[in-house]
């Protein structure tokens, strides 16, 4: 499996040095709707890059992704409330606050399989959603605003929007290599092995649920830091965060770029989100457009975005 | 005598009203290979499934090796030597011949809680998942996707998985089951020579290839062991002839 000029890693190659440069352009063209813009793409793709861990590679279909945007950004928003500011505590909480909830979801939710799993994630993202619509003290069905963003003592200033900006794409390439290392490794050949053939998994003496489970909270974990960087992208976090159409959009982000491909879920996410940005200028019924759209390409493209550039050369 | 490998003993299950595992004991000596046959319906499956803890019984115990494993979750199984194959073939489709194969020698290599180093670059897992596929005489087709693979080299592969798991013991329910004649052929040639080297239980319709192989022979009819005993002894038993045998004449004709 070498690294060959094929359309796929071009295209990656191609959106990698793009991202990387985009400030370039901006500073340029003086353009900062589109910093702005992909400053939320690259947040939004490390977390279908998490979710395409379970997914993809994993085949466990979660529901309640978006939970772990939003306990990341409550962690970050309520400690700022409470006076800490400092990153340093702010964000180790994030991930470990993810890691938390990923770990007591999955124990639950990973003894069922299929539907039954789909549903129970979902329940549980609806509970964390009521949950925060009913804590009064930190804004409740509102929101809460952030007045201070992550404070990193002087080595990053989150304030700027182009340090911001790279600090979201370290984290997303960060992500996307940890999530190449994991894939290639003993652990993730066994969670991919379980996606094919439990039955088969089992009798060479593998515990299944046990690989599950570690997979699943480190993609909660990843998505956890996703969330830290979401509430200091908007400086406010509110339970909406966490409503279930989010998770549905990571998955769509996923599905739309190609499941279990390395980079694919970074390209839908820019699909997902620079549509909807431009069809809901051209039109408040974007989603008319927007539906029709996805539905063509998971019905013609299997495996996505990525999966149709694979075919290209093979015709 | 010293201990067998294998002792069942008044193993007991039922579904609903029915006893699909009628009080069997079962003794299976080291080296052995011992088939197991009955009439189909006859809860060779159920008892097999209860070997390798897919299903636990509701009376009886299972020994390997002098250790009470009737209650040993499946997974575990595997570790204290104890293999299967599928009656209906049970692979990773979309992974290579030497990654199924590779898996199940990382199986038997500790935890597989390792994040970072490349597991298709590790060269003990990857020889001697190579040397499981050479054994069955499928080394030159290891990169391969098993999808790809013929219904012949599949089940070879079954076997290359249990053997790379380094087992005791080796359960094989229906080996032979969709081969054709040249590939069951090939298949009794390979466990000819594997029986040397593991002590295999043998679950199989295919009576050609149970007559030549089995060292012993358990008949099983309506959950019940019948008889226990040597081939020849099998095929002069009256009680066999006239439960099982007489409807299939298959080991008459040969006798």
């Amino acid at each position: 499996m070498t690294a060959s000029l094929n359309a796929r890693n071009v295209t990656a190659a191609l959106v990698a040095a793009g991202l990387l440069l985009l400030p370039l352009y901006t500073s340029a063209s003086g353009n900062v709707f589109a910093l702005t813009l992909f400053t939320r793409i690259v947040i939004f793709a490390l977390a279908a890059v998490s979710l395409n861990l379970i997914m993809g590679y994993g085949g466990m279909m979660s529901f309640g992704h978006a939970a772990y945007l939003g306990i990341g950004g409550y962690a970050v928003g309520i400690l700022a409330q409470e006076g800490v500011g400092s990153a340093l505590i702010q964000w180790p909480m994030a991930l470990a606050a993810s890691a938390l909830f990923a770990l007591a979801v999955g124990a639950l939710s990973l003894r069922t399989r299929g539907v039954y799993f789909i549903m129970i994630t979902l329940a549980f993202a609806q509970m964390a959603y009521y949950v925060a619509s009913g804590l009064a003290r930190y804004g409740g069905d509102d929101g809460l605003t952030i007045y201070k963003r992550s404070d990193f003592g002087g080595l990053i200033d989150l304030s700027s929007r182009v340090q911001f900006y790279y600090l979201c794409l370290g984290c997303l390439f960060g992500g996307i290599y940890l999530v190449w290392r994991i894939v290639n490794s003993r652990f993730g050949m066994v969670v991919q092995g379980l996606r094919s053939n439990e039955q088969r998994m089992q009798a060479i003496g593998f515990p299944a649920n046990r690989y599950r489970l570690v997979c699943f909270v480190i993609a909660g974990t990843m998505c956890g830091l996703a969330g830290a960087l979401l509430a200091n992208n908007t400086d406010f976090i509110s339970p909406a965060t966490m409503y279930w159409t989010r998770s549905g959009d990571l998955m769509v982000m996923v599905i739309l770029g190609g499941m279990g491909s390395l980079f694919g879920p970074v390209i839908g996410t820019i699909a997902f989100l620079v549509l909807e940005e431009f069809l809901s200028q051209v039109t408040e019924y974007w989603a008319l457009i927007m539906g029709p759209l996805l539905l063509l390409i998971v019905l013609f493209g299997r495996g996505g975005i990525d999966g149709l550039l694979g075919r290209l050369r093979r015709g | 005598m010293a201990d067998p490998l294998l002792r069942v003993e008044n193993l007991v299950r039922r579904f609903g009203g029915i006893l699909a595992t009628d009080n069997v004991s079962l003794d299976v000596a080291k080296g052995e290979l011992h088939a197991i046959i009955g009439p189909n319906g006859a809860g060779k499956t159920t008892l097999i499934s209860q070997l390798t803890g897919h299903l636990l019984p509701h009376a009886g115990t299972i020994r390997l090796a002098g250790a009470d494993i009737t209650h040993v979750p499946a997974y575990r199984r595997c570790a204290l030597g104890l293999a299967r194959s599928f009656q209906i073939t049970s692979l990773l489709l979309e992974f290579t011949a030497l990654d199924n194969v590779a898996l199940a020698a990382q199986a038997n290599d500790g935890h597989s809680f390792r994040f970072w180093g490349n597991a298709r670059k590790e060269s003990h897992l990857r020889q001697s998942a190579l040397a499981a596929l050479d054994r069955v005489g499928l080394a030159n087709r290891a990169d391969v996707l098993v999808s790809e693979l013929s219904h012949g080299e599949q089940r070879e592969l079954e076997l290359a998985v249990a053997l790379a798991t380094k087992p005791q013991l080796l359960l094989l329910d229906e080996p032979m089951a969709g081969l054709g004649a040249t590939e069951s052929g090939r298949m009794v040639k390979l466990l000819q020579e594997l029986r040397r080297e593991v002590t295999i239980v043998l679950v199989e319709h295919d009576m050609d290839a149970v007559f030549a192989l089995a060292d012993r022979i358990s008949v099983l009819v309506y959950g019940r062991v019948i008889a226990s005993d040597e081939p020849a002894a099998i095929r002069q038993n009256a009680e066999v002839r006239r439960a099982y045998l007489g409807e299939q004449h298959a080991v008459t004709r040969h006798g």
